[in-house]
């Protein structure tokens, strides 16, 4: 690294920084912290529990210690219309016992206290595992099919024990318990349908095989043939090929429906400050509809009837390609890579998915809704450009998709990102951002503290984009801070989202309180 | 949001609904904090660390800074020396710290990994020093973290002379308490003329002023020699029997150094408690300073009696300001009739069970509990106030009560951290929320053609 900030990094770092224009080839990115860090990542299982805990409707047990639990209890901010049980924090709060026996039997307990609450009727639980119960070596999968034959409801492990690795692998384990969930739509014969149906058969067998016909006006043939097929039925009944008879006529019909409804699937949306149901209005305008949204916003029976979806569109794909991978791979469903945040991605997305469907009463539609959006939108921030043109901007954000998206926005509205840097970003994202960004911009991976106030310093930002953690850094350095996570208050996503951009920016590095930093009276 | 908290009680023994308690580690890199040059280093996975710097920066709005032995699969089977050992070498190459305030965590304690052999067997650069604490997540809560870390300090840092000659001075424990109180017990020992030694101390590092530049370590915070230096005191204040005390009777263990637990001072009756010992133990007077700040609160509070008397509260949060707050809405004439912490201490229910000797009305008391209980039993006994953090917001929209922020964490409002809740000039901030948020409620339930300007 050679810049006057070398001194603030570990020589083990400098991998990890690059500036565009340099002679180095590739940032080093996708690897674990080192140990002494200050580092701004969380765990496996704080990525398991951001990306699953916006189903509404199911209940989110956290097994573990209580801080687990406290932490991210309602940390995401997604918004629901409906069932809000995903706002309470449930916990095991393993004690020291637990540790030293095992927390399998509290977990029970849990469970046991958890369905026999009457206000509760969970169908879905999901039991995120964390780090003291990854060590203590707790059989979460044995206590999930314990629970599901005592209760018949839908208990799924979330393998997501904080140390095995970083939070994209907790990404993957909340995508495999949403697969889990998923299964249940294209499988009918596991789980809580398959006691139904082994009851449903069990009383069609009772039935017919009571059934008294009328052979009287019969040949002896025709009389054989009745009750062989009679025979045939109640074989094939108990075979359980009824079961998958009944299966695959209802994938017939599923099949036959999908021709003429366009459904899709959003992906990698939370819903944060509503984002998602802008995002769906936009959809529904011209005439798609949504079958089930990952995770913003979301209901247990709209994630089982995703597998019917035309296509799935992928929002952030940093937790979410991979299901979208997954889904391909079982369900036959393409994907699309969007993105509905900045206004050039918003429309490219928006006619990416129309002629991906390839209707043109879509695509038509799409134009109409483009010509009717975009000149009030280019209007508005033409006037946020006069305010926002020259300034520098910083952006350390948790997945790459954002930082991409920003830099596009900022280069839009004249600013300048001085430093990009990502906790999550792969190789790929890492030479996305040096195609977009001016030489000489500060790009790195998984920064520490003292690496971005060094590096806003020398390159005199103005604006940090960043996570809570980094906004009492961003303002202690007298620079104005804009939030791009969790927290934040305002839709991103859309016509909308762009002007919601540009006037939080404007608020923050127009606010007169950075010109109050200095004054006479310090001398 | 869906009411799905019924009236009917349930005996609930293993699940916890809505926690009012969290985890050891982050009490114990709060009191990191407050040693001056200190960076706190949580030996676990990357998640904790991140999270307890995230609650803190929420809580107080400042930077937290915090380092992180960054578990993998392979040290949770091998162990965490080497992380501790690769760790600590970068630490002081980068961040340079003076002090380095190592907390275990869940995954670090059910290993076993040996912090103490680790650091004997390190080679601590000239001039710094390593703490260490243990602090198991699966025991106790924040505030037992809190203590614990305290506790190692003293246990690892104080010393006595040789000559075992008294430093005059007074030891003084805060407990876990916000910058704005730390600097009023400072003012009244200083006020009072008193020469102490107050850790851990907070102030002027969750609190600096905003000139531009960014210190990763503020000018405040005690320092190693003061703390070697509690040894020799004349006494320890340990203001919250459950965050500070155990640290006092380790130092009573250790050096002989007298402790003196006492409540937390929030109110008129804890406050003149804490005044009284201070005057007992030193000699010296209360100036007329701080006299007349009493007189004021008590004019102030004859002024509003009648707005708080025989209005029902709910109580919850940490166990000490419970304590302390219980016995100051019992002076306003309040009855407390929902009391509840969620560190779970059987001490706690009996602290506050002598205090309610004297209530004829029938309450509600637990430690251990969580926020649905507590709002259970609101839901069979309405209150007027709800007294507690950020996290019974939703209890109070559901059961349109106000809430009047105390404690710890308060997520949602700002400058709380910066004024004290402690002392009489706490008690007179604490007087104008309570007042302010019934007399609010009051506004806006009274029909327009009642509304008066003089309340």
């Amino acid at each position: 690294m050679q810049n006057s900030s070398s001194s603030k990094a570990l020589s083990e770092r400098e991998d990890f920084i690059m500036t565009k224009g340099d002679n180095k080839e590739n940032i080093k990115c996708d690897q674990q912290s080192l140990a002494g860090a200050v580092s701004q990542r969380a765990c496996v299982y704080s990525g398991a529990r951001v990306v699953l805990n916006p189903v509404k409707d199911a209940y989110h047990l956290v097994h573990g210690p209580i801080g687990c639990a406290s932490y991210t209890w309602d940390i995401r901010g997604s918004l629901t219309s409906g069932a809000d049980i995903f706002r309470s924090s449930f916990s095991t709060d393993l004690r020291e016992k637990d540790i030293v026996f095992g927390g399998e039997a509290k977990l029970e307990l849990v469970i046991e206290e958890l369905m026999e609450a009457e206000q509760y009727k969970p169908e879905v639980i999901f039991i995120y595992s964390t780090c003291v119960v990854g060590v203590i070596g707790d059989d979460l999968k044995a206590a999930a099919r314990k629970a599901e034959a005592k209760y018949g409801i839908r208990v799924i492990p979330v393998e997501s024990s904080g140390f095995a690795g970083t939070k994209s692998k907790g990404y993957k384990a909340a995508c495999e318990a949403l697969l889990t969930l998923m299964s249940d739509f294209k499988a009918e014969s596991i789980g809580v349908e398959n006691k139904k149906m082994a009851v449903d058969s069990r009383n069609e067998i009772k039935a017919l095989s009571q059934l008294n016909e009328d052979y009287s006006n019969l040949n002896t043939k025709e009389k054989i043939r009745i009750l062989q097929k009679k025979l045939s039925q109640i074989n094939s009944l108990q075979a359980g090929r009824a079961i998958e008879d009944f299966k695959n006529k209802k994938m017939k019909e599923q099949a036959e429906n999908r021709r003429y409804i366009r459904k899709i699937n959003l992906l990698g949306d939370y819903n944060l400050a509503g984002e998602g149901w802008i995002i769906e209005n936009y959809l529904n305008d011209v005439g798609i509809e949504l079958a089930a949204r990952f995770t913003g916003d979301s209901s247990i029976e709209d994630i089982r009837k995703a597998p019917t979806a035309d296509l799935n569109i992928v929002q952030c794909a940093g937790s979410m390609k991979y299901l979208a991978k997954r889904m391909k791979k079982k369900f036959e469903i393409p994907f699309l890579e969007i993105s509905f945040l900045g206004l050039q991605d918003s429309l490219d997305s928006l006619r990416q998915i129309a002629q991906h469907l390839g209707d043109q009463i879509i695509i038509n539609k799409v134009e109409r809704l483009i010509a009717r959006r975009l000149p009030d939108t280019e209007a508005k921030l033409r006037i946020y450009k006069n305010y926002l043109s020259g300034k520098k901007a910083a952006i350390y954000v948790g997945g790459a998709f954002k930082a991409i998206s920003l830099v596009k926005q900022f280069n839009d509205l004249g600013i300048k990102t001085v430093m990009v840097g990502t906790q999550n970003g792969k190789e790929s994202d890492y030479e996305k951002l040096k195609d977009l960004t001016d030489p000489g911009t500060i790009i790195l991976d998984d920064a520490n503290p003292s690496e971005l106030e060094a590096f806003m310093r020398e390159k005199g930002a103005d604006v940090l984009v960043g996570g809570v953690k980094d906004r009492a850094l961003a303002y202690k350095m007298g620079i104005a801070f804009f939030d791009h996570n969790h927290e934040r208050k305002h839709p991103l996503v859309g016509f909308e989202g762009v002007v919601n951009l540009a006037e939080e920016l404007d608020l923050t590095i127009n606010s007169p309180i950075w010109k109050t930093i200095r004054s006479d009276i310090d001398g | 949001m869906q009411d799905l908290v019924p009236k009917e009680y349930k005996e609930r023994n293993s699940l916890v609904i809505n926690p009012v308690k969290t985890c050891q580690p982050i009490g114990a890199m709060y009191a990191a904090l407050g040693i001056h040059g200190a960076l706190p280093h949580s030996h676990g996975s990357q998640g904790c660390c991140s999270y307890h710097r995230m609650h803190l920066t929420k809580h107080f709005r400042e930077p937290v800074v915090a380092s992180s032995s960054s578990f993998t699969e392979g040290a949770s089977v091998f162990g965490g020396r080497a992380n501790l050992e690769t760790a600590l070498k970068n630490i002081f190459a980068v961040y340079d710290p003076e002090v380095v305030a190592i907390n275990t965590t869940c995954l670090s304690e059910t290993i076993g990994d040996d912090i103490g052999s680790i650091i004997n067997g390190f080679d601590v650069p000239a001039g710094k020093t390593i703490i260490h604490a243990s602090t198991p997540s699966y025991v106790g809560s924040h505030i037992t973290g809190f203590s614990n870390m305290v506790k190692a300090v003293i246990k690892q840092v104080s010393e006595k002379n040789e000559d075992a000659k008294t430093n005059n001075k007074i030891n003084l424990i805060p407990g876990f308490v916000d910058p704005g109180d730390i600097r009023e017990i400072k003012r009244i020992l200083e006020a009072m003329g008193i020469d102490y030694i107050l850790f851990p101390d907070q102030s002027d590092v969750l609190d600096t002023p905003l000139d531009g530049s960014y210190d990763m370590y503020p000018e405040g915070g005690v320092t190693i020699p003061e703390l070697k230096d509690t040894g020799n005191s004349q006494a320890t204040i340990a203001l919250g029997e459950f965050a500070a005390s155990d640290p006092a009777f380790e130092l009573e263990k250790k050096h002989d150094v007298k402790p003196y637990t006492l409540k937390s001072p929030v109110g008129i009756k804890a406050t003149d408690e804490f005044l009284m010992q201070l005057m007992k133990l030193t000699g010296k007077e209360v100036p007329a300073e701080i006299e007349k700040e009493r007189g004021q609160l008590v004019d102030i509070i004859a002024d509003t009696h009648h707005q708080f008397h025989g209005k029902k509260v709910a109580v919850y949060g940490d166990p000490d300001i419970v304590i302390s707050l219980t016995e100051f809405v019992l002076s306003l004439g309040m009855k407390p009739v929902h009391i509840l912490t969620g560190t779970p201490d059987k001490k706690f229910e009996e602290t506050v069970a002598e205090m309610m000797e004297s209530a004829d009305w029938k309450y509600n008391l637990t430690a251990g509990g969580d926020l649905f209980q507590l709002h259970q039993w609101i839901k069979n006994d309405q209150v007027d106030l709800l007294l507690g953090n950020s996290y019974g917001k939703l209890v109070a929209k559901q059961e349109d009560v106000p809430l009047v922020r105390v404690g710890f964490p308060i997520l949602d409002r700002s400058v709380h951290s910066y004024l004290p809740t402690i002392g009489y000039k706490g008690a007179i901030l604490l007087v104008e929320k309570i007042s302010g948020a019934l007399l609010d409620r009051k506004d806006r339930d009274t029909d327009f053609e009642l509304i008066e300007f003089v309340l």
